[in-house]
């Protein structure tokens, strides 16, 4: 692969994906990129790029784009945003959401599952102070393959044992051979969705609480500031934004502002996007 | 400095686990079968217990019922090591008085994973 056929294939990368890699990562493009070649039956990363360059193999385009994704996550990741969850989340919302009995979750980059499986776990555990509660968890993703396996929810022991509590395991998942899938009745809870965040996704509706964590690390300054600015609209006046542990907002956009007392956790800064009148109105 | 006891008849995997926990900052004692580990928690309670199920002289679920018959025994967060990976064995365990369950073979982020759900490491992740 050439110098030039390796910034092509940066530049498309960013324009599909978002995904904005540094010049020294070349290596991750050729361990990632091995695979998709011997897939497609192509000889090369140069024809590889060749080929997407022609634009006649839209498959060949969207396998490229989801190799270069990372997926890494687990169950409970993190530990905090869920106690947090748990603790502040779900207690205010159950107060100000009395009226309506209603809560939109969205994780913006699901993954496998694990995340919105954590949470949904967790609402089942609240399920007695929830009686006659709608609610919604909305999980999205750019990569099919990773949607297909969140759907079938099987895990094997390795992803079983990464922050997923025993007492949840033996609860809520059947051992099959030597997998774990997890109960129809947690699966159901969640509704797995296609979706690209450098489009549109206004569609998507008011969201009380977005859990949009470790995916922005990928963009640029100015993309992530664009899905922050966008997030801040899908967010309800009181609504909460949930960051990873290594993210922060700070000089990237005021759109949103840090809650003091938890970290990670974001409200909508008041004045942005729903104008304050029609905020405290709702509310 | 937290006091971790590695109960396990197999002297490899008391290697291995004392390895992972002390890089974990914890101090770490070792006993081969449950009945020297009960002796070990007379003379010591400590904080943390790994414990393998399968072990001659006295297995790891007689261990665990005898300790957690004791006040003194209520102390100690036990975490299962062991082969048994069937829902059945998990369940037993948690109701006898285990706090977590780890299915071997395991490694340094599922401990340290377990570890920090039990509230005994705090230690957050990128990526
Ligand atoms: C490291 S995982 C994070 C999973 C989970 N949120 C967590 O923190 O454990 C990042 C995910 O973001 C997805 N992703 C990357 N670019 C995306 C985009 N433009 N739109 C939506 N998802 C994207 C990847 O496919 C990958 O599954």
């Amino acid at each position: 692969m050439t110098e030039a056929e390796f910034e092509a294939l940066r530049a498309f990368l960013k324009a599909r994906s978002g995904l904005s890699l540094s010049a020294d990562k070349r290596y991750l493009v050729e361990s990632r990129l091995g695979s998709v070649c011997s897939r497609f039956k192509i000889e090369s990363l140069s024809h590889l790029v060749r080929e997407i360059r022609s634009g006649r193999s839209s498959a060949l385009e969207k396998a490229t784009v989801e190799a270069m994704t990372t997926n890494e996550t687990f169950f409970f990741r993190d530990k905090a945003p869920f106690d947090l969850f748990q603790d502040v989340l779900l207690p205010k919302y159950l107060k100000e959401r009395a009226a309506s009995r209603r809560l939109r979750i969205w994780c913006a980059a699901a993954s496998t599952g694990q995340e919105p499986y954590s949470l949904a776990m967790l609402l089942k555990e609240a399920a007695a102070r929830m009686a006659g509660w709608q609610v919604e968890i909305i999980a999205s993703d750019i990569s099919t393959e990773v949607l297909e396996k969140a759907k079938a929810g099987f895990y094997n022991q390795f992803e079983v044992q990464r922050g997923l509590p025993a007492r949840l395991l033996v609860k809520y998942f059947a051992q099959v051979g030597d997998q774990w899938q997890i109960s129809p009745e947690i699966r159901s809870m969640v509704d797995f969705r296609y979706l690209n965040l450098i489009e549109d996704f206004s569609r998507l509706g008011t969201f009380d609480i977005v859990y949009c964590r470790n995916v922005l690390i990928y963009f640029d300054a100015a993309l992530k500031a664009d899905v922050l600015r966008r997030i801040a609209n899908t967010m309800a006046p009181d609504g909460s934004l949930l960051l990873g542990a290594s993210e922060t907002i700070l000089g990237v956009t005021d759109a949103l502002t840090l809650d003091a007392a938890h970290r990670g956790l974001y409200t909508k800064t008041s004045g942005a996007g729903a104008p304050r009148m029609l905020a405290s109105a709702v509310r | 400095m937290n006091h971790c006891l590695i109960v396990d008849d197999s002297r490899v995997i008391r290697k291995v686990s004392r390895q992972i926990v002390e890089s974990l900052s914890f101090r770490v004692s070792e006993a081969e079968n449950g009945e020297v580990g009960l002796l070990a928690c007379q003379a010591e309670m400590p904080d943390l217990i790994l414990l393998d199920w399968n072990m001659p002289v006295m297995d790891g679920y007689t261990f665990l019922t005898r300790l957690r018959a004791t006040p003194e025994g209520q102390h100690p967060v036990v975490v299962f090591c062991t082969t048994e990976n069937d829902v059945q064995y998990i369940t037993r365990a948690l109701n006898a008085g285990a706090n977590e369950y780890i299915m071997k073979p395991f490694d340094k982020g599922i401990l340290a994973a377990k570890l920090e759900g039990l509230g005994l490491l705090t230690a957050p992740t990128a990526g």
